[in-house]
């Protein structure tokens, strides 16, 4: 009912390829789109921000990074807290040294750091592949973090080796510190995600993304055919590194404000950010945004249910949390191995039907 | 402008919201993850510190306390969820007992006017009140700490610490690497040799660096570790046949939990502090009446005593004095975070105080004024004596290096002065 199809023709090469072909689904995009930029920046609070959407902005930026990587091109990366950190340490260098430069420049310069150091841990990946490729990647997290830690320049000698982000603004409006207003921080945030989203989307749909496919899915066959494996490998890695640094210098500029690189880009953000791009769906953009979500809302959503409303100990929520969460994984991998974004896939197949199946 | 007028909207029904009278504590806990050991007892003093001046003397001023508890995990991302979800419910002052969490809040309690009391542990450089406005590390601070675990080395040493060598096995973080300067300036003064030994988080792994201190064999170890790193530490010092007398850990190091689990080859471990440990003090006599007796305790309500637990006590009990001080200042019962802010910074902590509390010589006495919001930073010494399962203050409240150590504040405070552009208060 919803995704009549019935009238809705294709009359040109270009209106067939478009991303959302289904005119319902093109509006629900629009519609969408209004409501992040117009709407919410006029309703929300601090702890909307901070404790949400943020977040949920952030990591979607670095599951859409790792999905290009993993996903798209099917190199495995454990490396992605490594590949954070270098973004957020590149911010603080950069927004240390020329603090009179825009933060949209700052940021984009960090994943272009990102994306150098990206390819050069992608090297492996022309001779090895899967599991021992996921060691080599392995590799890159634990170094990354070490050097951050261990050489005193990247955080400019403080006496704790923490980083923590100065005022800085754009066009005269503060974006990161503790005086930044809720809703510039999230339109900064917003509008990163969206023209990465758009970018990502392009890119996999052109020829680059063609070239990254036809590698994930048989190497040899892609040679075979003319795809240069090694240009498809890098520019997955430095494509996916770009994001990723994106992420990871909001993730400290604009969303903590301060961060040691242990505790905020150790192993387990890599696998945090992996679960995502896994949970909402390999190959697919919509995907990161779902992971992004799943993982980001529901331990808030269990927390307030548990805490607020059924005034439950903290401690016993918490660990609640962990169950559930891990039930939870366990039961969409059983139910839909190829995530989110595969459900919401055949959710629409049946609604187009709907309520006439034959 | 119909931004604004939603924003002012808003603002008012938050503002609206926590009207009633109730002084809101917010209590960032936690009681799960590799640091929960530590975590779980300290809120439990902390709560219980509140209910007993709720169900004994009627509340603060007659003004009850609230306890908003919420779980961190150690984690920087949750404290922040967790700061921004209690900010708006009337918080009056912030004790998040993380480095990493205290480094997040820094600047976010200072835009929004709510005072940050991390005692001993956080920033500190905090202690110098005229860039840190709302940031207070009374009675002591790391570097207090560092200099007092030399104090009492030079003590045993006829003040003579030439030529020994000391380790330091620290959690590589930005809470262990906080005391590595001090000791770097003391080793200049004294003439020892330091060796820096560095464990990563959690820090189940310490083989390598136990190794390095069989080879190396120190004069003496000194430790910052939290959580399951302090029993890895003892347990693989007690493996090598270290001797513990010469093992000296940071106030995070030195509770029961940590020394429990390797057993009689414990015995001697020492510890700095910076209040007294023990159960013999009349306050608790009220908590067992008011609090235990009564079924009002927090958690499972076996840590009465403990180290930690009385560590969260005396946290709460300097909340609520610094409470009735801003109460006395303001002339009104039910403060604001501001006035609790105020009062905190001319909080007067003496012994006749504290005995009035029950809790004699509990800690050392200390003002803060807008200078100084270290207080005096006095430091003792305790020992874990494994056959009785308890441990002792072996040593009193005593000074430390104050030239070294306020030279480093200086430096260290005036950099992130001219780093935020935060113009020097005080004057």
């Amino acid at each position: 009912m919803f995704y009549r199809e019935a009238g809705d023709f294709k009359t040109s090469y270009q209106a067939d390829g478009q991303t959302f072909p289904i005119r319902f689904d093109r509006m629900r995009y629009y519609v969408v789109l209004v409501v992040a930029f117009g709407l919410i920046p006029f309703f929300i609070n601090d702890y909307w921000v901070n404790a949400i959407l943020l977040p949920f902005l952030i990591y979607a930026i670095a599951a859409i990074g790792l999905n290009i990587l993993v996903g798209y091109c099917g190199q495995v990366s454990l490396g992605t807290g490594g590949f954070m950190a270098v973004g957020a340490y590149g911010c603080y260098k950069l927004m240390t040294a020329f603090p009179e430069v825009s933060m949209i420049v700052h940021v984009l310069l960090s994943g272009g750091i990102t994306a150098m150091v990206c390819v050069l841990f992608g090297l492996p990946s022309l001779r090895i592949k899967g599991f021992y490729l996921a060691v080599a990647t392995l590799a890159a997290q634990f170094f990354l973090v070490w050097l951050f830690n261990r050489v005193p320049w990247f955080y400019n000698n403080s006496a704790s080796g923490q980083i923590s982000a100065p005022e800085r603004d754009v066009f005269g409006i503060v974006i990161t510190g503790p005086n930044a207003p809720a809703w510039a921080t999230y339109l900064f945030c917003l509008i990163f995600l969206t023209v990465c989203a758009l970018v990502a989307r392009n890119l996999t749909r052109g020829s680059v993304g063609r070239s990254w496919m036809a590698i994930r899915d048989m190497d040899i066959a892609a040679e075979i055919i003319g795809v240069n494996p090694m240009k498809a490998k890098m520019t997955a890695f430095a494509v996916s590194g770009f994001f990723i640094g994106v992420s990871g210098a909001l993730f400290f500029s604009v969303y903590l404000g301060a961060v040691e690189v242990g505790e905020a880009f150790g192993i387990q953000k890599s696998f945090l950010v992996l679960f995502m791009v896994i949970i909402g769906g390999l190959g697919s953009i919509f995907g990161a945004f779902a992971g992004a979500a799943f993982l980001v809302l529901l331990p808030v959503v269990l927390k307030v249910l548990g805490v607020d409303v059924l005034g439950w100990p903290t401690d016993i929520v918490a660990h609640f949390q962990l169950v559930i969460v891990g039930a939870l994984i366990v039961f969409f991998l059983i139910v839909e191995p190829h995530g989110l974004a595969q459900m919401w896939r055949v959710t629409k197949e049946k609604l187009r039907l709907w309520p006439f199946p034959h | 402008m119909i931004r604004k007028l939603m924003s002012a909207a808003l603002v008012t029904s938050l503002v609206s919201g926590p009207a009633a009278a109730e002084l809101v504590f917010p209590d960032l806990s936690y009681r799960t993850g590799p640091y929960a050991a530590g975590g779980v007892p300290f809120s439990d003093g902390y709560n219980d510190y509140f209910t007993l001046v709720n169900e004994r003397d009627g509340g603060i001023g007659g003004v009850k306390a609230q306890v908003i508890e919420c779980e961190t995990g150690y984690n920087t991302e949750k404290g922040v969820e967790c700061y921004e979800a209690t900010k708006d419910k009337g918080a009056l002052i912030y004790q998040p007992l993380s480095t990493g969490i205290t480094y997040q809040l820094i600047p976010k309690v200072t835009a929004d006017g709510i005072p940050l009391h991390t005692m001993g542990y956080g920033r500190t450089s905090a202690a110098n009140g005229k860039v840190f406005s709302h940031v207070f590390n009374y009675p002591a601070n790391y570097w207090n700490g560092a200099s007092g675990v030399i104090n009492h080395l030079l003590d045993e040493n006829e003040g003579d610490l030439s030529g020994k060598k000391i380790s330091l096995v620290y959690h590589n973080s930005a809470y262990g690497k906080e005391p590595i300067r001090t000791l770097e300036e003391l080793s200049d003064k004294h003439g020892f040799e330091l060796k820096l030994l560095p464990v990563d988080h959690p820090g189940q792994e310490q083989k390598s660096q136990w190794l390095q201190v069989r080879r190396d064999r120190p004069d003496y170890v000194v430790m910052w570790g939290w959580g399951v790193m302090n029993q890895v530490a003892i347990q693989e010092a007690a493996n090598i046949r270290f001797p513990m007398e010469n093992f000296i850990g940071v106030w995070w190091s030195g509770a029961e939990h940590d020394v429990q689990a390797a057993g009689a080859k414990a015995n001697g471990y020492k510890a700095v502090t910076f209040h007294n440990v023990g159960d013999d003090f009349p306050v608790f006599d009220d908590m067992q009446k008011y609090v235990v007796d009564a079924g009002l305790a927090a958690g499972a309500g076996d840590n009465v005593g403990k180290v930690l637990y009385n560590r969260g006590m005396y946290a709460a009990m300097l909340a609520v004095e610094a409470a009735k001080t801003a109460q006395d200042m303001h002339g009104v019962a039910d403060i604001t975070a501001a006035m609790m802010r105020d009062g905190m910074e001319a909080l007067v902590i003496d012994e006749a105080k504290m005995a009035g509390l029950g809790m004699p010589n509990f800690g050392p006495t200390f003002n803060v004024s807008c200078e100084n919001h270290g207080g005096l930073g006095l430091v003792g010494v305790t020992q874990w004596d494994a056959e009785n399962q308890t441990w002792s203050l072996i040593s009193d409240f005593k000074e430390t290096d104050g030239d070294v150590i306020n030279a480093l504040i200086t430096e260290d405070s005036t950099a992130f002065a001219s780093e935020n552009n935060i113009s020097q208060r005080c004057e």
